[in-house]
């Protein structure tokens, strides 16, 4: 059982938990991702680690509430326990010092995309960092995204905050104005592909994180499997982060709507009450 | 029909008794034990069958060395606790060995009543008393030799993982298990269907090992959260790498990625392991269309093709390359899926999968095949008939073509030796690895292979490790 430590509401169905799990804490590298299952009923779910505290022995999860899982785990409070967590998977985050940098990070992708913007900081690179979201209410991190940025542009699709528009709109007025090293985005699918399209037409490389449908999490059962320069790639074992010039997207769409009928009944199961009444 | 015989009765019916069944009709709408296991009755007419060979040819076909005879001698003199007690001085998983285990290719190929007519059952004589144990709540849990104050790291808990932690907790040492996913067993949990091996049973033997002293931490994967030096630098004295073959292979053809594709460990994880069989009260899903091809034939394809029918498809597949004669499964398995209606698809292997515009499988392209020379396994190899491409309406396929080594551990320990298919290299008689004080064994090492082979190379390597640890 791992302890939740503390539980912070971001925003309409955007939660944070801080949750005791040192083994993995003393290891966690920026990239990397959990798996947790909340209760014996419970899926598996793959979330990237937002961040780590190795003194405190903790790890740091950000979701948005969008379907039943994410829904039944959001309804956990502080001190109660989660029956499964296991990582840290995936490969970590290459991070040196590449020059200047842009970090994008879109909705609730801002979470992962924090630690490793922070690590390109301390780094030594020239971090601009690019944060949107649907509105102003789903924006988060701002503050600690600033905090590791020499530069933090914010992006709101509704222009309730920041500026109007999307995060490429951004993007594309950076990449013209200067030349970077690489890009960093982590966001929906559209969001990346977005991103990749853009970067691709400046000739700057893009590392994208991938967050496909996962089970097990250790390259056990190619659930998770993407094509990435033609070739079938696992992304919880090779990944999650790929080239997003190299990336099929439109299968990576495709693949994510695989349960979706699946998704709407469990989450119309959930209902109300308890679970003995069935 | 028995015959006395000197002292003994012999009982000389020329087949097994028969193994009571769920009908067919019926069990695949469930996913309740298909074999529902032997009476006593039962039990004692099949033991009398037994001619107590002084030989016991039987016994070289054992891999962990059971005293066959002696056990089926119990039997017949309604010794049932003298008969398991006979059983676990060598074998710790009993009531799975003699579910899972392909007794047809071990003790019972040579069995000497087996020259003339069916082999003595063994194994549903020692399902018999293990399931007896456990229905009369007598399960004896052994007692360990004292502490000998030696730590040794078990990773991955399944048959291999159990039987050297079983063993090595009972010479004394002081056992971790560090398994990957949420649930201890490997194979045993996610792979073999609840209606082959109920999950209860491998959970009430894997208990028995707890209760014998063995520590069990899930969610800990090895390569990742520890390496194996890292354990070896905590305390552990020894380690032993049981990781299994989890690594599923694809055909590497058109279309393997289109919605409706699952790895066989897929399909079956989502089914047993996660219990998707019954969502939605357990919440992962499964999709299974009408018509299922499942790609292969070994004991992993007739699981899944099964699992299919009882997840309600309408139409189940076996599509395999080769001919009835080369599938790999149990005789039994195969005859199961016979009866529930799987439709078998030989000397057939595809060669694209086919979708539709949402990217849904609505088919696929198969060639057919002809047999050839015998290849190095020797096995006929299949040779594809020039022309003979038709389509195959299929809308859910599975892949059960075999799977590899994971790399995870090697990847992460650089002085462990592995061969070219990325197996971890290790010493067949001891399991002992390039690295000092790192033991392997099981499908980690020899391929994807059986229960009973990784358990009997567990019981090896614990021997090895008992004898290292003294040497410290
Ligand atoms: C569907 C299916 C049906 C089968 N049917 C039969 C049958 O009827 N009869 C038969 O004899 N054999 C059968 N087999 C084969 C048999 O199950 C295997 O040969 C046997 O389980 C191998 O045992 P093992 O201990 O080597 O590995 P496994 O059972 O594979 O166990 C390995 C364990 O290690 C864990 N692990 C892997 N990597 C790590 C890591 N880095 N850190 C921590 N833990 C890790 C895994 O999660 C797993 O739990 C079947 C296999 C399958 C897949
Ligand atoms: S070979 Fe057959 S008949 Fe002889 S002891 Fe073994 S099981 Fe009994
Ligand atoms: S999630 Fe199973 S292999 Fe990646």
């Amino acid at each position: 059982m791992y302890k939740i430590r503390s539980k912070k509401v971001l925003g309409p169905g955007l939660k944070l938990m801080v949750v005791e799990a040192p083994e993995i804490a003393a290891k966690a590298q920026p990239g990397q991702f959990i798996i947790l299952r909340e209760n014996e009923y419970a899926e598996r779910i793959p979330l990237t680690i937002a961040d780590f505290d190795r003194q405190e022995g903790t790890i740091t999860i950000i979701f948005q509430e969008v379907g039943r899982s994410t829904r039944d785990l959001g309804l956990l409070e502080a001190g109660d326990s989660i029956l499964d967590f296991v990582g840290p998977l995936g490969k970590k985050s290459e991070i040196e010092d590449f020059g200047k940098v842009i970090c994008v990070g879109g909705g609730v992708g801002v979470a992962p995309v924090y630690p490793i913007t922070r690590a390109l900081y301390e780094a030594g690179n020239h971090v601009v960092s690019i944060i949107g979201a649907r509105n102003r209410e789903l924006l988060i991190l701002e503050e600690e995204m600033r905090k590791v940025s020499h530069q933090l542009v914010v992006m709101t699709d509704d222009g309730s905050y920041g500026e109007k528009g999307f995060v490429t709109d951004a993007l594309r007025k950076i990449l013209s104005q200067d030349t970077y090293a690489r890009v960093i985005a982590i966001g929906p699918l559209v969001m990346m592909k977005a991103v990749s399209q853009v970067t691709k037409e400046f000739g700057v490389k893009t590392i994208v994180s991938l967050n496909p449908i996962m089970v097990d999490g250790t390259g056990m059962c190619g659930a998770c499997r993407v094509e990435v320069g033609g070739e079938t790639r696992f992304a919880c074992v090779d990944g999650p982060e790929f080239d997003g010039h190299q990336v099929d997207w439109d299968l990576a769409q495709q693949r994510a709507r695989m349960f979706l009928a699946q998704e709407k009944i469990a989450d119309e199961a959930r209902g109300g009450g308890c679970r003995c009444q069935k | 029909m028995s015959e006395v015989d000197g002292k003994r009765k012999v009982n000389k019916q020329p087949n097994k008794q028969p193994m009571p069944s769920q009908d067919p009709k019926v069990r695949i709408k469930n996913f309740s034990e298909v074999a529902l296991g032997y009476t006593e009755e039962d039990a004692v007419i099949e033991a009398e069958r037994c001619l107590n060979c002084k030989k016991a040819p039987c016994r070289q076909g054992c891999p962990v060395e059971i005293d066959i005879p002696a056990f089926i001698a119990r039997i017949r003199e309604r010794d049932f606790a003298g008969a398991i007690a006979k059983i676990k001085e060598k074998n710790n998983l009993p009531a799975i060995c003699g579910r899972v285990c392909p007794q047809e290719s071990q003790c019972e190929k040579y069995c000497l009543v087996g020259k003339k007519n069916e082999p003595v059952a063994i194994g549903r004589l020692e399902r018999f008393v293990a399931d007896y144990e456990m229905a009369h709540g007598g399960e004896t849990v052994q007692k360990p030799a004292s502490p000998t104050g030696k730590k040794v790291a078990i990773v991955g808990s399944g048959p291999a993982g159990l039987t050297a932690a079983a063993d090595l907790c009972m010479m004394g040492h002081d056992v971790t298990v560090f398994e990957a996913l949420h649930t201890p067993g490997g194979v045993l949990v996610y792979g073999i269907p609840e209606f082959r091996l109920p999950k209860e049973i491998v959970r009430r033997e894997i208990t028995n090992i707890e209760k014998m002293g063995v520590k069990i931490r899930t969610n800990m994967v090895i390569g990742k959260v520890l390496t194996v030096d890292e354990l070896l630098q905590s305390g552990y004295h020894a380690v032993f790498i049981g990781t299994g073959a989890g690594l599923p292979y694809f055909m590497n053809i058109p279309g393997e990625n289109y919605n409706g594709v699952y790895s066989a460990n897929e399909f079956l994880t989502r089914s047993n392991l996660m219990k998707a069989y019954r969502f939605p009260e357990y919440i992962t899903p499964i999709v299974v269309g009408k018509r299922v091809a499942v790609i292969g034939a070994g004991n992993v394809a007739m699981d899944a093709a099964r699992t299919a029918l009882r997840l309600g498809a309408e139409e189940s597949y076996i599509v395999y390359r080769r001919s009835e004669k080369e599938m790999p499964a149990r005789k039994e398995e195969i005859k199961h899926a016979h009866e529930e209606g799987v439709k078998f698809h030989l000397l057939t292997s595809p060669i694209e999968i086919l979708a539709d515009e949402e990217g849904k499988v609505r088919g696929m392209t198969c060639l057919r095949y002809e047999l050839g020379e015998p290849d190095e396994s020797g096995r006929r190899s299949p040779i594809p008939i020039e022309g003979s491409e038709f389509f195959m309406e299929v809308d859910t396929v599975v892949m059960a073509i075999g799977q590899g080594p994971n790399p995870l551990v090697p990847e992460t320990t650089p002085d462990l030796e592995i061969n070219r298919r990325g197996n971890i290299v290790a010493d067949p008689e001891t399991g002992k690895t390039s690295k000092p004080g790192v033991f392997a064994g099981g499908d980690i090492v020899t391929g994807a292979a059986t229960v009973i082979l990784a358990m009997g190379a567990g019981k090896k390597a614990a021997r090895a490790i008992n004898d290292y640890l003294a040497t410290l």
